[in-house]
């Protein structure tokens, strides 16, 4: 840590781009981005909301956490808790996913 | 034991009081207790991912009653709600940045201001389950999810499973639930905090409590930015 003292317009500039994304976030909601892909739709709607929330999750924890500023020892421990998330949710949903693949001869 | 008691009878010897004996300086003392707080916080980042995995397994089964639910849900209240949650968020930084520089008053005022943004976003909550209530979209004896309230006023006639339905709000009950239960609990944290300092009790040399408290907070603030999409947002193109 070795006290670092982040700028106010550090934490100012921040905030502005949360809030950005936030209105982002709402008003894309609306917007249909459903894409043909290979005869198939695909709508990048939840994608696109879910990538503007790991960004801004990204930008609290770097700047309002303070991990931009600290030692890896406190890093590692982020990181160690976000991998076993990812962990935690592909392993479950490659079970549900895929359940859907294999089809019993018998039906 | 004796070799306690000397280093806490002789508080003179270390420049900041609060150094425990333990620790080598400040400064490793404060690394020790963040990199604490946040193998803390990865509990809780599993705590919340169980609930979060259980909602993607049934958003996947349910997809048609989510999107349904997830419509039934005033997108404002929860836009709004995000955007005080931020402000809150730069708030509490602002309090650990005044402490780290020893200005009581700033702090005093920005855990004061965070307290009150907190409090505007269970106001909010408050309401909008409050309405989920009259329209009784509780789970339970009276549920019944037939109808919606449109943003603009209007009422909308819904065609869904029930038992589909009432896992869709269980879940969001129980996110949003344990959720507001995190900004209770925060907003006793900081009045403990705005106690703490308002007796002096925090310096730019020790403010630790600050600085924790302050991860806690953010931490809620990251949960409530991904609830808000995967709640609100499921799809509203086709459903606005």
């Amino acid at each position: 840590m070795s006290d670092h003292i982040v700028p106010v317009k550090i934490y100012v500039a921040v905030f502005a781009i949360l809030l950005i994304c936030t209105f982002l976030t709402a008003g894309i909601a609306f917007v249909d981005l459903t894409v043909n892909i290979a005869g198939h739709a695909v709508n990048f709607n939840p994608a696109v909301a879910l990538l503007i929330a790991i960004f801004k999750a990204t930008l609290v924890i770097l700047f309002f956490m303070h991990i931009k500023y600290s030692k890896w020892v406190t890093r590692t421990v982020v990181i160690a808790g976000v991998f076993w998330l990812c962990i935690l949710l592909s392993l479950t949903m490659t079970d549900y996913l895929s359940r859907a693949f294999l089809t019993s001869p018998v039906h | 034991m004796s070799e306690h008691s000397v280093s806490v009878t002789e508080p003179a010897a270390h420049p900041h009081g609060m150094l425990q004996h333990h620790f080598t300086d400040m400064e490793q003392q404060k690394d020790a207790a963040s990199m604490g707080m946040w193998v803390f916080l990865v509990t809780e980042i599993m705590f919340f991912g169980g609930m979060f995995a259980a909602y993607l397994v049934y958003r996947y089964w349910y997809y048609g009653a989510f999107v349904l639910g997830s419509t039934s849900l005033n997108i404002w209240f929860g836009a709004i709600n995000t955007g005080v949650l931020i402000c809150s968020s730069l708030t509490m930084a602002m309090a650990v940045h005044s402490a780290a520089l020893g200005a009581r008053k700033a702090l005093i005022v920005f855990l004061i201001l965070t307290m009150l943004l907190g409090g505007i976003f269970l106001g909010i909550k408050a309401k909008e389950y409050y309405d989920k209530y009259v329209e009784h979209h509780i789970p339970g004896e009276n549920f019944k999810f037939d109808s919606m309230t449109m943003p603009d006023g209007s009422e909308r006639e819904v065609h869904v499973d029930q038992g589909q339905a009432q896992i869709y709000f269980s879940l969001y009950f129980l996110l949003t639930g344990m959720h507001a239960i995190h900004m209770i609990i925060g907003e006793g944290l900081l009045t403990a905090l705005l106690i703490m300092s308002w007796l002096r009790r925090f310096g730019s040399s020790y403010y630790t409590p600050v600085e924790n408290i302050g991860l806690y907070w953010h931490f809620v603030d990251i949960v409530w930015i991904f609830l808000f999409p995967l709640l609100y947002l499921i799809s509203r193109v086709h459903h606005v």
